[in-house]
Order: C-alpha cells, then sequence, then structure tokens
C-alpha cells in the first residue's frame, strides 16, 4: 500500500500545468483532490511517472455568473459548491448532488473538476453535467477547445481528454428560472458510489413538460443520458404512467455490472427507482406544474 | 486528618470516585490529542520494514519463487522465504487450536493472499518495489471455497500436509477436509422429544464470514538485542504472555530473553489473538540482520488474511408444545475455519460455547453436533467481540424462537416470557451442560416492552401493514457466557485460563498495578483504578493502571471473550482486599488498638464507637516506617484469579425498522438496549461499550461480509467495500439496565463489552424478518443488503 517512485511537481499557474503536461505526455498525471488518484497510486494500479499538483493554480477556483453560463473553475472544491450560493440560487442540482458525495473531508479536497475529468462511472458529477448540457473547456499548449459533457465519456477511466490537455473549466448553460432538478441517489454508507442514481431537470408551462434531461451514474461504462427516458415525460403532465415509462426507458438504457452494490437486476431497478423518485422531486420544484 | 472532619461521609465517598462513578476516561486525554503510541508510531534506530509477497492463487502448487530481480533493487537488503525458515523449524508454527499453519507457503499455497515471501528492506516504499520484482511460478490446482463440498468424496485435498493424519490436534476424523466433530447433549432423548413434539421447526441460518477489522490493523517491530540475546517485540498483541509463551516454545529462546510489549492497541475484537506470519516473519529478519523489522498490515492484508470470524452454517430446530413451550432444541453446524485450524478457543472447545444456545430459555433437552472443514479461504475462525461462538449460538437461538413464535401465533415477547429460565431458578444447570449464575430475564423483558411501548408499536405495525407499509419489531433475550474462564473447563496451550493482577501502594498513598490483561480501549486504566478506589478507598485519580508489557505485568492470558473484568477484575478486587487486610494490622498497631476494634469506613479504619481513625494514606506510609513487629514492609501484593464459574450476562433489546418497499433500504427508527452486566464499574464507559458493540451488530446484520468468488479471489477487502458504518448510517441507541449481581465474582461484576454484539445481531434480524411475517416469511439470509431486502419484495410483489 505504498505508491512507486514518482516526480512530483507543484505548478502556479495554468500555463506552467500545461507545459509540463506538454512535456510529460501520457506520463503525466494531474493532482488535484486526489481521491481517486491516489488510492490508485498506493495499490499501484496507477504509476504516474510525474505527478502535476494544480491545487496552488488559483485561477482554476471560483464559481462565477457569467448571465447565460455558470462557469465553475476546475479546482473548486465539492464543499465550495456545497455552500455556493449562487449555485443554491440558479443551480441547485449541484449542491444537492455535492452533499450526497462521500464526506466532508472529501469534499474539501475533492474537486468538480477531478470529478468530470475523472472518467469513473461511478463519480456522481458527469450525469449531472449531462443532464445540464455543460460542456467543459480543455486547454493545452496548443490552445483551448471546448466539449460537450455529452461528448466527452467514451469508456471506463476513457475520455475525450487528450494526455497534454488540462480540463480548467466546467460551462453550464444558465438553467431558466422555474426549471425544476433533482439528483437521486441510493448507495450503502457515506463514501461509496451509488448502486445507481438519476439526475433529472425539466420545465413546466401550464402543467406539461415542455423540456427535460435524465441522465444515470454508475449503471454502465459511463455516465448515461437515456433520451428516450425523457422523451416519456415531455409533453405530458408528467403522470403516473409517464414516470412508469421515464423509469422503464431509464431501466432499458441501463447496463450495470454486478458487484457488491447488487446484481444487475437490482441495481438497474434501482436506476428506475433513482429516476422516479428524481422527477417526482423535480417536478415538486418545477414552476408552472 | 483535619479534611475528614470538613467533608461528609457522600462528599468523602465520591472524592474516591470508585465503583459507579460515571468517570471519564483515563486514556482519552492522549487519545483524543493524538498521543496515543501505536506499533506504527514506534521508531527504533536503524528500523527496517518488511512486507509479504501474497498468494495471486486460492489454491495452487509452488513451482518456484525467484527473487535474483527483487535483491537488485535499491534498499531490498533479504528476501525471506520458506526454505529461510526451514532450518529453524519456523517455516510452520503452531496454532491455538492444535493445528499447524504455514509461516510462509511451503511448496503450495491454500488461500489467496497467503504468505510466499517476506522482503526486507530500508523502508516500506523499497519493501513494496522489491515485491513487485518477486516472481512466483505456480500450478493452478482446483480451489475448495464451498464448505458445503468439502466433506465430498471428490473433494480436492487441500492440506497435503495432514492429509494422512487422522486428527489435526481436536479429536477424530474421517476426510482429509475435515478438523473435528464435536457434539454434545442427549441425542437419543432430543431426538424422542422431537418425535413426540405437537410441534417442530427447523431453519438453516448462515451467519456468514465476517471480520472484525480494527481500525489499526495487526503489525509489529521486532528487535534483537545481539548484545544480550534479548528479543522485544511490540505488537498488536491482545494477549502479550501468551505471545511471549508461544514465541518461547517455538524459538527455544528463554522466556526471560523475550519481551513482549502490547502498547496502545486501535481495536482488536478477536483480531488481535492469534499469532500470524508477520510477527514470526519480523523477529526472524531482526535475528538474521540484527535490526529492528517492522511489519504492518495493510487494511486488504487485515481483512484477506488475518483472522475472520463466524462462517457458521447452521442448521437449527425446536420441538415445542401447543402453548409455545419449548419441550427441544437441535442444531447441526458446517463450521468453515479456512486452510489453517487458526480458530481462537479455549483448547479443549474446538465450536467455543456454542452449546449456550439454550439461551435465556429453560428448555429440557438438547443436542448440538458441529463439524469443522478446511477451504481454501483464509483462517480463523475469532470470536468477533463476542466470547467464544455465542453470538452464533445467540443468533440461531433468537432466530428460532422468532420463528417458533410465528409458527404457533404466539406474540414474540409473549413466547419468551413463557419460555424463560425463571429468577427462582438459579443458579440453573441448562441441558447441554452450562450452570448459569444468576439472572432476572422476566423483569428485564418487561421492562423494555414498557419502555417502547411494545402493544402500542404492534398496533402501529398492524395499521401501517393495511396500508401496505412494512414495519418490523424485533425482540432479543439473550444470554452470554463470558469470563473464560475456569481453569477446569479452560486452557490455551495448555495454560489455564486464570488472570492477574498486581498492587503496589506507595508510601504517600497512591498506586501502580498492573494487570495480565490487555485494554484495546474497553478503558481499563479507568475502570480497574475504580476497583481499586472503592477496595482501599484511595481517590481513582491517584492509581495508575498499567497493561501489555510482559517485563513488568504478572502473567496473564489477555483480554478478549468479556474475560477482563470477570477475572481480572476479580483479581484486582482481591489483590486490593489483601492490601486492605494488611493495611488493618498496620492500622491496629499504629492507633494501638485491636484488629477487632476497627471498622472500615470510606477511605480509613475506624475505632468502633469512637472519632479515632487513620486513612489508608497514612497507613500506606506506616506500612514504610511503622509495622507491627514480625511483619515485612511494604503494602503490595499480587493475586491470580481461577474464576469458579464463567459469568452471564443477558439483556433485552428491541429494536423498530421502517422498510422502504422500492429500493430495500432498512431505517432502523428506534434501537432499545437493556442490559444486565451485574454491579456497574462506571456506568459512562458501559454505555460506551454498548455503543461500540451496538454499532458493530449493526454493522455485522446489515453489511459486513467477506465475500469469495467460486475460484477463490476474496472481493471487496478494502473499506470501500467491507461496511464500517459511519456516524450517518448508524443508529440512535437507548440504552437501560437492571443490576443482578454475579454471585460468585468478588464485586459481582459479569462484563459487558460483548453483550450489545451478541444480542444486537439478532434484534435487527429479528426486526426486519418480523417487517415480512404477515407474508409467511420466517427467515433471510444476513447481511440485509439493500440488495438482498429487495430480492425479497421484488419475490413477494411488494416493490410495484
Amino acid at each position: 500500500m505504498t505508491p512507486g517512485v514518482f516526480e512530483y511537481h507543484r505548478p502556479n499557474t495554468v500555463e506552467e500545468a500545461l507545459a509540463l503536461l506538454g512535456q510529460f505526455g501520457e506520463d503525466g498525471k494531474v493532482l488535484a483532490g486526489g481521491h481517486s488518484l491516489v488510492p490508485m497510486m498506493k495499490l499501484r494500479l496507477a504509476e504516474p511517472a510525474h505527478l502535476i499538483d494544480i491545487n496552488a493554480i488559483d485561477g482554476l477556483r471560483g464559481i462565477r455568473d457569467e448571465g447565460d453560463v455558470i462557469v465553475i473553475g476546475a479546482g473548486t472544491t465539492q464543499a465550495e459548491v456545497l455552500t455556493s450560493d449562487l449555485l443554491a440560487k440558479k443551480c441547485p442540482i449541484l449542491p444537492e448532488a455535492a452533499a450526497q458525495i462521500a464526506d466532508p473531508q472529501v469534499r474539501n479536497c475533492g474537486t468538480i473538476g477531478g470529478n468530470c475529468a475523472n472518467g469513473d462511472p461511478g463519480n456522481d458529477d458527469p450525469a449531472i453535467m449531462m443532464a445540464l448540457d455543460a460542456s467543459y473547456t480543455l486547454q493545452s499548449q496548443d490552445g483551448e477547445r471546448q466539449i460537450a459533457a455529452r461528448e466527452f465519456y467514451q469508456g471506463i477511466y476513457t475520455t475525450a481528454l487528450a494526455d497534454n490537455e488540462l480540463l480548467t473549466e466546467v460551462r453550464i448553460p444558465t438553467p431558466a428560472e422555474g426549471v425544476g432538478m433533482s439528483y437521486q441517489k441510493i448507495k450503502r454508507k457515506v463514501g461509496d458510489y451509488a448502486i445507481a442514481a438519476a439526475a433529472v431537470t425539466l420545465s413546466m408551462s401550464n402543467g406539461q413538460c415542455t423540456d427535460a434531461a435524465i441522465a444515470l451514474t454508475n449503471v454502465g461504462d459511463t455516465a448515461l443520458l437515456p433520451l428516450a427516458a425523457a422523451d416519456a415525460i415531455k409533453g405530458t403532465s408528467v403522470d403516473a404512467s409517464a414516470v412508469d415509462a421515464a423509469a422503464e426507458a431509464a431501466m432499458a438504457a441501463s447496463e450495470p455490472v454486478e458487484d457488491l452494490r447488487g446484481t444487475r437486476e437490482y441495481r438497474t431497478a434501482m436506476a428506475g427507482q433513482m429516476t422516479r423518485q428524481a422527477i417526482v422531486e423535480a417536478l415538486s420544484r418545477a414552476a408552472g406544474s | 486528618m483535619s479534611d475528614a472532619q470538613e467533608m461528609t461521609l457522600e462528599e468523602r465517598e465520591a472524592s474516591i470516585g470508585g465503583i459507579g462513578t460515571a468517570r471519564k476516561r483515563k486514556e482519552d486525554a492522549r487519545f483524543i490529542r493524538g498521543q496515543g503510541n501505536y506499533v506504527d508510531d514506534i521508531k527504533l534506530p536503524g528500523m527496517l520494514h518488511g512486507d509479504f509477497v501474497r498468494s495471486s492463487h486460492a489454491h495452487a502448487l509452488i513451482k518456484s519463487i525467484n527473487s535474483e530481480e527483487a535483491l537488485k533493487v535499491e534498499g531490498v537488503l533479504a528476501v525471506i522465504t520458506a526454505k529461510d525458515l526451514e532450518p529453524l523449524s519456523l517455516h510452520w508454527m503452531p496454532t491455538l487450536a492444535g493445528d499447524m499453519a504455514a509461516v510462509l507457503a511451503d511448496k503450495k499455497v491454500h488461500f489467496q493472499n497467503q504468505e510466499i515471501a517476506f522482503v526486507v528492506a530500508t523502508d516500506r516504499y523499497a519493501a513494496t518495489d522489491g515485491i513487485q520484482k518477486v516472481v512466483v511460478e505456480y500450478e493452478a490446482l482446483p480451489p475448495l471455497i464451498d464448505p458445503k463440498t468439502a466433506l465430498d468424496d471428490d473433494a480436492p485435498i487441500i492440506r497435503d500436509d495432514v492429509a494422512d493424519n487422522d486428527e489435526v490436534g481436536q479429536g477424530k476424523r474421517h476426510h482429509p477436509n475435515h478438523i473435528f466433530e464435536w457434539q454434545v447433549g442427549d441425542k437419543e432423548a432430543t431426538d424422542a422429544a422431537f418425535e413426540a413434539a405437537d410441534i417442530t421447526i427447523s431453519e438453516d441460518i448462515a451467519y456468514p464470514r465476517c471480520h472484525p477489522s480494527p481500525i489499526e490493523t495487526c503489525g509489529c517491530v521486532a528487535s534483537m538485542d545481539a548484545t544480550n540475546g534479548k528479543l522485544t517485540v511490540y505488537g498488536t498483541f491482545q494477549a502479550p504472555h501468551v505471545v511471549r509463551t508461544i514465541v518461547s516454545l517455538i524459538t527455544s529462546i528463554e522466556e526471560n530473553k523475550i519481551r513482549i510489549v502490547s502498547p496502545d492497541v486501535g481495536g482488536g475484537f478477536g483480531n488481535k489473538v492469534g499469532a500470524y506470519p508477520g510477527y514470526i516473519c519480523a523477529a526472524a529478519a531482526s535475528i538474521v540482520t540484527g535490526h529492528p523489522v517492522k511489519w504492518i498490515e495493510s487494511r486488504i492484508d487485515n481483512l484477506s488474511t488475518t483472522a475472520f470470524a463466524r462462517d457458521y452454517h447452521m442448521t437449527g430446530e425446536l420441538a415445542a408444545d401447543k402453548d409455545g413451550k419449548i419441550l427441544a432444541v437441535r442444531a447441526k453446524v458446517l463450521a468453515d475455519h479456512g486452510a489453517f485450524n487458526t480458530h481462537a478457543q479455549p483448547m479443549k472447545w474446538p465450536a467455543g460455547f456454542f452449546n449456550i444456545i439454550t439461551g435465556s430459555y429453560d428448555i429440557p433437552v438438547g443436542h448440538v453436533k458441529v463439524d469443522g472443514v478446511y477451504t481454501n479461504k483464509a483462517p480463523g475462525g475469532v470470536a468477533y467481540r463476542c466470547s467464544f461462538r455465542v453470538t452464533e449460538a445467540a443468533y440461531l437461538i433468537e432466530r428460532l424462537i422468532d420463528i417458533l413464535a410465528q409458527k404457533t401465533g404466539i406474540d414474540k415477547a409473549e413466547i419468551r416470557m413463557r419460555n424463560f429460565v425463571q429468577p427462582e431458578q438459579f443458579p440453573y444447570n441448562s441441558c447441554l451442560g452450562w450452570e448459569y449464575d444468576s439472572g432476572d430475564y422476566p423483569t428485564a423483558l418487561k421492562t423494555a416492552l414498557k419502555a417502547v411501548d411494545y402493544d402500542g408499536l404492534r398496533k402501529e405495525q398492524a395499521e401501517k401493514r393495511e396500508k401496505g407499509e412494512l414495519m418490523g419489531i424485533g425482540v432479543a433475550t439473550f444470554t452470554e457466557i463470558v469470563g473464560a474462564g475456569p481453569v477446569r473447563n479452560c486452557d490455551i496451550v495448555g495454560l489455564g485460563m486464570f488472570d492477574s493482577c498486581e498492587i503496589r501502594v506507595h508510601p504517600t498513598g497512591s498506586v501502580i498495578a498492573r494487570l495480565g490483561t490487555k485494554s484495546t480501549g474497553q478503558g481499563h486504566e479507568t475502570t480497574f483504578a475504580q476497583i481499586i478506589a472503592t477496595e482501599l478507598g484511595i481517590p481513582s485519580d491517584n492509581i495508575t493502571v498499567e497493561e501489555g508489557d510482559t517485563d513488568t505485568a504478572p502473567y496473564g492470558l489477555g483480554t478478549y471473550g468479556s474475560r477482563s473484568t470477570p477475572v481480572a477484575g476479580a483479581a484486582t478486587a482481591r489483590a486490593a482486599r489483601k492490601i486492605r487486610a494488611k493495611a488493618k494490622k498496620i492500622a491496629a498497631h499504629v492507633l494501638e488498638v485491636t484488629e477487632q476494634d476497627l471498622e472500615w469506613e470510606i477511605d480509613r479504619f475506624k475505632v468502633a464507637g469512637s472519632d479515632v481513625s487513620i486513612t489508608m494514606k497514612d497507613i500506606a506510609m506506616a506500612a514504610y516506617s511503622n509495622i507491627p513487629e514480625g511483619m515485612e514492609h511494604g503494602l503490595e501484593t499480587t493475586d491470580y484469579y481461577d474464576p469458579p464459574n464463567f459469568t452471564y450476562p443477558f439483556g433485552a433489546y428491541i429494536c423498530v425498522v421502517d422498510i422502504d418497499r422500492f429500493t430495500g433500504d432498512v431505517k432502523v427508527r428506534r434501537f432499545y438496549a437493556l442490559d444486565d452486566c451485574g454491579t456497574r464499574i462506571n456506568p459512562m464507559v458501559i454505555d460506551g461499550q454498548i455503543h461500540g458493540g451496538l454499532t458493530e451488530a449493526f454493522a455485522i446484520a446489515m453489511g459486513q461480509e467477506i465475500v469469495y468468488d467460486e475460484t477463490g479471489n476474496v472481493l471487496g477487502a478494502s473499506l470501500m467495500d467491507y461496511f464500517l458504518p459511519s456516524a450517518v448510517e448508524t443508529p440512535e441507541w437507548e440504552t437501560d439496565f437492571t443490576v443482578t449481581p454475579c454471585p460468585h465474582h468478588p464485586i459481582g461484576a459479569k462484563g459487558i463489552g460483548e453483550s450489545p454484539n451478541v444480542g444486537g445481531v439478532p434484534a435487527f434480524s429479528n426486526a426486519i424478518v418480523d417487517a415480512f411475517a404477515h407474508l409467511d416469511v420466517t427467515h433471510m439470509p444476513m447481511p440485509h443488503t439493500q440488495g438482498k431486502v429487495w430480492k425479497l419484495l421484488n419475490e413477494l410483489g411488494l416493490n410495484k
């Protein structure tokens, strides 16, 4: 339970970090909160030759309102997300989810950028970012690009992030006023990944659902965005039969592995149940329902 | 003596801080400041670090071990294998159960993560680097994982080394994978009672393999001093003296040349009773290198290799009449002991005290048969926060009586009332051979039922059932057998299971006491001082209690099985009484009266009918300056106590749960625990023990299991998967008590540490099954994870 030999780097600016990533390529690994990477290093499942610690880069921190977009710096901790007044007001699903991520000690270190960039299907933020249709800013010495969260995830620990790139910020289209949203997660205990979880956003007008997005955590190789589940409630009053249909669609999209969290059957059922609960909760929070 | 005139008797009593005082724990001052001194805090000059190359297979022959590349790693000094230990006869070691266990795998591996080679390096990073470079070539053998197939004719033979032996330390056996058969009770009479009974019930009840998982893993620092030939081992030992004797027996080093020190130990729960390869290898490496060598387990090592608990596959049966009166109990058990029989029980008891399955009930006849088998899993079978196999026994009888209640339609509290051993029956001789010392079970249960408004809960449950909601009420009225134990019954490697206390009163009236036990969190420094305080009238704050250093402490058998208070606590009271008897002679001498003129009053001897007195503090000074002719100076003594019987703590627990029928999530709404541990030494420490024990019971019932796949891979051996509940999951505990003193213990105490685990687990299971009782569900397998509960909900169609 000790890591192998590595060089430790602590850049003070994004530019320095990008230079190190450019220099080391696949031998370099970014250290943010460290709560996924360090345990893997201790088990020697990860043996990066160069560890690039981005915690000293102040420019990566903070949450700001740019009108039509909310921008969250990649180095912003889950604790900061949890206590953000801006997010509580304009995008409450993020603090709601942060409260369900691990425990206070972990949330004080763990970052939103790490959670989004890690590519572990057990991470909670990817599904939420997919539901919110957020995009990620990826920077390298070659320049900067934007990629939609919905396009970012390719497989277990596989993402669109290149070896020389750093995810620097998360950009969320500011949800319209009155959008209802909820993240519902079932887990075995504090600190565990979800048995299954669901993120739901929905808009209601005159009792009809005008828009919706549903995304799932930890029931596939990546976070999932079952479009059929959202379609099942769009244009309905989100009555019981619509909710059932959405849950069925979420279950149909789920492909969980059997592990100590439960059988495939159970975890699939929980993807449906969390979808159900998240829709009901989001509906109760939406204006115009 | 001026204080005496100013203080009332009550104030004097309070100033002592003796038995019955809710005194804050003395040891916590260092623990809450991070100032504890645990094994991994020990750093000696020139200290090296050792760690293991472990088996990736559950069952395989070792074709070769190549250390060449490992020895080239910077900082790696040695790679020790069985071949290197063989000339010292240290490649195998005797177990506490009469078997042998491999120290380093000798020709074959018997379970995944078994120790194969010990890499010694300048630091633990280099040791891990070296481990990665050792190449082991295996020839895989078919693994045997399911104990139910262990005795099949074509089962793979696990232990080639003993395959031809007709016994392996615990009596006759009949298959190479068989370890022992143990029977107790009257089989014929029991079978006849079952034949004749109106009602019989039978249920397969498994208690899954779990692990004590102390927060501090096992470890040691071994240091051989070449100048004087003395081996000092600092380690996480629950029984340091036993370790010293065993080390001496297997190394031939004289016991005076071995010093075993248990510093602060971060929880044991049975995991730290046994001897592990790490201890032997660290000691051997220190002898070979001349440097101190440290070995510290990782969490994965701890959960996957050092002593597990339970893994009992039980079939329990009750015979009863129409009124629910139990007429007979019968149990058959298959016990999975893993690859070596390293279970830690008194040696004459291969299934521990499992014959306490009569529980709190007056059962005329019974029979128990237990068969132990080898499998390709980690060895162990320790008592995880319970006396030996008592938690398995309590679980079985408490589940069975609930099933009987359902079968007869009698309320689950009422059926217990009908079957209790009655207060006037004590001392009570059970049909399976125990003499229960004292108890008042009806009062305990009545108090509990009233406290939770049991009738109101049943009414609420009926209403909820009408609405399709699931609410369960679990009752457990358990009896333990603890305090091992009487030497006529109990020994470990031939050592009687007495315990000891040495007390020295200093001239100015303060005290140091040393015991043969070893606190791993129980608060001995606090509670044993309180016993002495009451017996000697010396403030407990002026009494230092030390344990764990075999060079200073009197010989003892250690701390496990709730034995410290019943055995060492009794020795403490008796040692103090010997001192008080001598003090009385000194008092008579100083006051120039006869002993018959003196009476004891809190902290002094007083001349009856007068104001003349002398405090224990003043007597202490006199013991060193002014003693009667012919008396020896000083005020100190040692007591070795062989208890005449075990103690039998008991309790009545009630658990109320609500179950989410869509997710299988179980919410513990209420948990009420009434314990009777006899005389209560420190109510605050007792509450702490109950809170901890109930939390572990909750963990076991709801999630703890060491799971293997069919090839013998151990799954989930980290705290990511193994369920250690945090404060968030842990229910709130309500504690209550009755006091039925132990008639044979000097202060009437019975022990408390393990009751909440023993009684807690069935209370949870009973509550969860009770939620489904109206649907004819009689049993569900532990642990009650969300997924397992949901499976039942799904089968019953309740989640629609």
